[in-house]
């Protein structure tokens, strides 16, 4: 069933590649009804989940003996979570309208194949298998990036394509540490979290974990490796830094909570001071940068390195805790994960609404706007919701997990959630600057005749902002699944 | 002397090089005496003759994993794997060779060469002895000279070739002088023989032989230091040459070397480390002079040095991991049909050089554009294709072998050449069509298209070749 999932849109894509006679309507119909079939998948996924341990679904096929590799796909309370998320973003971003530039069959593929790849990277259970998806994500983002942004769209395409290749590279070696520390060798995930090969091996597993660290810390990504996000976020099509932020940032944190708290959890807790170092620094860091920008995207995306930053801090606490405090360990790591979902489904609805100030002014700057609550109450209103949201607002979804972390984090690490706390500080000021800025005030004459949201962008938006109000409201039925998988993995090493 | 194969000379094992060596003479002679028009008949019988000694060398498989002639030649499964991957690159350069001879009124020698050519890497994958080594490099030497030159009126064809030839003509000696050495050392030229004879050598003399015997071999693999040829063959020679030698004598003297240091006491001879800083040395600067290059041509010779150093990273691993027999083997297949691909797009836009002059080549020949991309995604070593699995498996059997550094190194590299593949790429997809991009013709077209397809596929379906590689034995280790 999953692997419909992954493969139904990859083959989307590769008949929207070869079957030329698809127009702009057509192309778009047909991929929304694709990608509706993995979101139908994950629901039915979501609802016959019973919350055992272990994994559900599974799937198995031999692929390369010789390595140990096969084909191994399946969910727990972690990855069902965010492959629904995924699905969901993938479906309402194909919806929403952007220029095509002429070539709309190729970016719907493109976008299809995206999706295949981000899907299989979160059912995965084989790091082979991972690394597969990991990688192939790159370069449907890069085609994205490059034909269809703006900008120096090009070279921040480049940029985004080897600095993360770089960062999945390091990650390579990481997972060949891993594979050939094991025994019998395999890229079996479930049987590597049940052999543990690298506990108690000092040196190498340090350096494994570190590099794995590095791998996904471009991803996620964390203060130093975050240089290459604000230019691509700013140069690609609003649905492509929708799926940027929303999913392709989550493969570096969800690695965090699959492999390293799963595979290495003593390694993880002897390095989680460190690591929760680094969470804070993106914290207070990419709050402050995001507060110094005046272009609207550059801002979201520096806020998107603050919010990883918390879901990271929430990661190494709960490693921390593992064993020791797994009542706030359980806390930190359900709220992390669930802050993964939230930040996707916020940030993912506040880059499709950058995406339509580009598509009516062509620009992102802040102080070119202006006024505009008065000519578009409901873009107005919905930017409000999501930067609400991702500032923390109780009431919906960031807040809950948000606060999950924290309650957490300050059972175990008290000086840094202090510190981390700053970062809501600031988030909340820049935010409101923002809508202040953007839509309160005088509306200049330029922009007399901005038109609201299309029904089409509404209807795109309404189950994103919808979700945000429903988890910020009632979260248990989502934290339920998180918390099957959470309880288990803070049980320590 | 004496040992596993015993002193007969069972014709059998040579069956293949037998066939080869029949049908080059068959297409000389039919050459020669064939109308111009008909000259391209050679090419069938060029064609025919490689299925043939295919056919003749996969029965081979799972067969007597023995030396035979007196030892010197090699009738491992290692060896007939070398034979049947040179002989399907011999097959796809005819392929992508017709069209573009097609104006040559004397290009039915072209063939007879050309298998040739591939005898000479297949003896040096199959040499388990000095002298055969020495027969292997010298006849893909010297048929590769005359290869490159094959654009008789062309001055860079000419200048490519000569200076192959002048750096081929110091290495080669160098080999020979180098084989004296170890014969001298040993009293006997068969590497089973050595393995015995040479522990407790004059270390002096035993590193100066390996050294320069590995020299002469790094002409053949294009790597450093003697790698100065590969951009100059792969810019000048006819393009369909220049796919045939980045690729085909790699894989005799890869091979050749991983026999070579297995002959060698480790303890007297650090070969494993010498191995590992060429790898380095290799990969290192094949990628930056490449970064660069705005000649595709040229960027894919340079490409071509830094895939030796990767191929470099099997043997660095010999007998200390089990991955570096089958990651050294599965690297000369990926590396082989990526590069073969990517010449193949070269050569089917009639060897269109500046990368500027691909632009709208995605608009005018998606297809072809696919294929640019595939293989050259599968050159840096991206999911799912073949080149991925080969360097996952390079890199385990490196690091496996205590080699992390280079694994390291390696990975540096690999983000490095991603930068380059993409400035060709770029034009290609990303700048609208400015001139029509005319091409050769449905040979070229098809041959680069299966290579294509081939990287694609071998990724995906790296299982069975991988286990067969694994279950491979190479002597005489």
């Amino acid at each position: 069933m999953l692997s419909v999932a992954i493969f139904l849109p990859l083959a989307g894509a590769i008949a929207l590649l070869l079957v030329k006679g698809f127009t702009e309507r057509t192309a778009r119909l047909f991929a929304i009804a694709t990608s509706v079939v993995p979101l139908a998948i994950m629901v039915a996924a979501w609802v016959r989940f019973d919350g055992g341990a272990g994994f559900d679904l599974v799937e198995s096929v031999p692929w390369i003996p010789t390595l140990g590799v096969g084909y191994r796909v399946g969910v727990d309370g972690v990855s069902l979570p965010l492959a629904a998320m995924t699905a969901l973003l993938f479906l309402v971003c194909v919806a929403y309208p952007v220029e095509l530039r002429g070539k709309p069959r190729h970016y719907f593929a493109a976008f299809l194949f995206l999706e295949a790849a981000s899907l299989g990277v979160f059912l995965a259970l084989d790091l082979f298998l991972f690394y597969v998806f990991f990688d192939i994500s790159l370069v449907g983002m890069y085609f994205l990036i490059a034909v269809w942004g703006h900008g120096d769209s090009q070279r921040s395409a480049l940029k985004f394509f080897l600095y993360t290749l770089a960062g999945s590279l390091v990650m390579l070696l990481a997972i060949l540490g891993l594979y050939l520390a094991s025994d019998p060798r395999t890229f079996d995930m479930a049987e590597l979290i049940r052999q543990q090969p690298l506990d108690g091996d000092g040196l190498r597993a340090g350096l494994v974990f570190l590099a794995f660290v590095v791998g996904f810390g471009v991803k996620t990504p964390i203060v130093p490796f975050h240089t290459w996000l604000p230019p691509a976020h700013v140069d690609a099509p609003g649905p492509a830094s929708t799926v940027l932020a929303g999913v392709l940032l989550k493969m570096g944190t969800y690695g965090f909570v699959r492999i390293l708290l799963s595979m290495m959890p003593e390694t993880f807790q002897r390095f989680a001071l460190p690591v929760a170092i680094v969470g804070v620094v993106s914290i207070v860091y990419g709050a402050l940068v995001a507060l110094g920008q005046s272009n609207v995207k550059r801002m979201i995306a520096y806020s998107s390195v603050n919010h990883m930053g918390y879901v990271i801090l929430g990661v190494a606490a709960a490693a921390a805790g593992m064993g020791n405090d797994e009542d706030g360990a359980r806390l930190a790591l359900s709220g992390a994960t669930l802050e993964m979902v939230a930040h996707g489904l916020i940030t993912g609805a506040l880059f499709l609404l950058a995406g339509s100030i580009w598509t009516r002014a062509e620009t992102y700057e802040v102080d070119e706007l202006g006024g505009l609550a008065g000519r578009a109450p409901a873009m107005t209103g919905a930017i409000g919701l999501a930067a609400f949201a991702s500032l923390g607002l109780p009431g919906l979804a960031g807040f809950v997990a948000e606060f999950q972390i924290f309650a957490g984090t300050f059972a175990i690490y008290p000086v840094l959630a202090g510190i981390a706390l700053l970062g809501i500080v600031i988030t909340a000021a820049l935010f409101l600057r923002m809508l202040q800025k953007a839509f309160l005030g005088a509306l200049p004459d330029r922009w007399l005749a901005w038109p609201d949201l299309t029904r089409t962008e509404v209807a795109a938006l309404v189950p994103v902002l919808a979700l945000v109000v429903v988890i910020g409201v009632a979260p248990s039925w989502v934290l339920d699944v998180i918390d099957t998988t959470a309880s288990t993995l803070v049980n320590g090493p | 002397m004496g040992g596993m194969g015993g002193m007969d000379m069972p014709v059998g094992s040579v069956g293949p090089e037998i066939f080869l060596i029949v049908g080059a003479v068959t297409t000389l002679v039919y050459a020669l005496f064939a109308p111009r028009k008909a000259q391209a008949g050679a090419a069938v019988l060029a064609l025919v003759t490689i299925a043939v000694t295919a056919v003749a060398s996969a029965v081979m498989l799972r067969g007597s994993q023995e030396l035979t002639f007196f030892d010197t030649y090699a009738a491992d499964d290692v060896a007939v794997w070398a034979k049947l991957i040179i002989l399907v690159i011999g097959a796809v350069t005819i392929g992508l060779s017709v069209e573009w001879f097609a104006t040559d009124p004397r290009h039915g020698e072209y063939y007879a060469l050309l298998l040739l050519a591939v005898l000479g890497a297949i003896v040096l994958a199959g040499a388990a002895d000095l002298m055969a080594i020495i027969l292997g490099l010298l006849l893909s030497s010297a048929t590769g000279y005359v290869l490159a030159a094959f654009h008789r009126t062309s001055a860079r064809s000419g200048e490519a070739a000569i200076k192959y030839y002048l750096l081929g003509a110091l290495t080669n000696g160098a080999l020979v002088y180098g084989a004296v050495l170890l014969f001298g050392l040993g009293a006997t030229t068969t590497l089973i023989g050595l393995t015995g004879a040479l522990p407790g050598a004059d270390t002096t003399a035993l590193v100066a032989g390996t050294a320069l015997m590995i020299l002469g071999l790094a002409f053949k693999l294009g790597a450093v230091p003697a790698h100065a040829w590969v951009p100059d063959v792969a810019d000048g020679a006819p393009a369909p040459v220049a796919a045939f030698l980045t690729v085909a004598p790699k894989v005799g003297a890869l091979i050749a070397i991983a026999r070579l240091v297995l002959t060698l006491p480790e303890d007297q001879v650090g070969w494993r480390l010498l191995v590992a800083v060429l790898a380095a040395a290799t990969m290192t600067l094949g990628n930056l002079a490449a970064l660069w290059q705005d000649d595709v041509r040229r960027l894919l010779g340079w490409s071509a040095v830094s895939q030796a150093g990767y191929g470099l990273m099997g043997v660095v691993a010999l007998g200390r991991s089990d991955l570096a027999i089958p990651s050294l083997l599965f690297f000369l297949v990926a590396y082989a049909v990526a590069n073969l691909a990517a010449f193949g797009v070269v050569i089917e836009l009639r060897g269109r050089a500046d990368r500027g002059t691909y632009a709208g080549l995605a608009t005018a020949q998606p297809l072809l554009a696919l294929v640019l991309v595939i293989s050259f995604l599968s050159l840096v070593g991206v999911p799912p294709l073949a080149g991925f699995t080969a360097k996952l498996a390079l890199f385990g059997a490196v690091i496996d072998a205590g080699y992390t550094w280079l694994a390291v190194l390696a990975v540096a590299n690999t983000v490095v050449s991603l930068a380059y593949y993409l400035r060709v790429v770029a034009p290609a997809y990303f700048t609208p069509l400015e001139a029509p991009l005319p091409v050769l013709g449905t040979w070229a077209r098809a041959a680069t298209l299966v290579s294509g397809a081939a990287v694609v596929v071998l990724g995906i379906l790296a299982g069975p070749l991988l286990h067969s590689f694994d279950v491979s034995r190479l002597l005489p280790g």
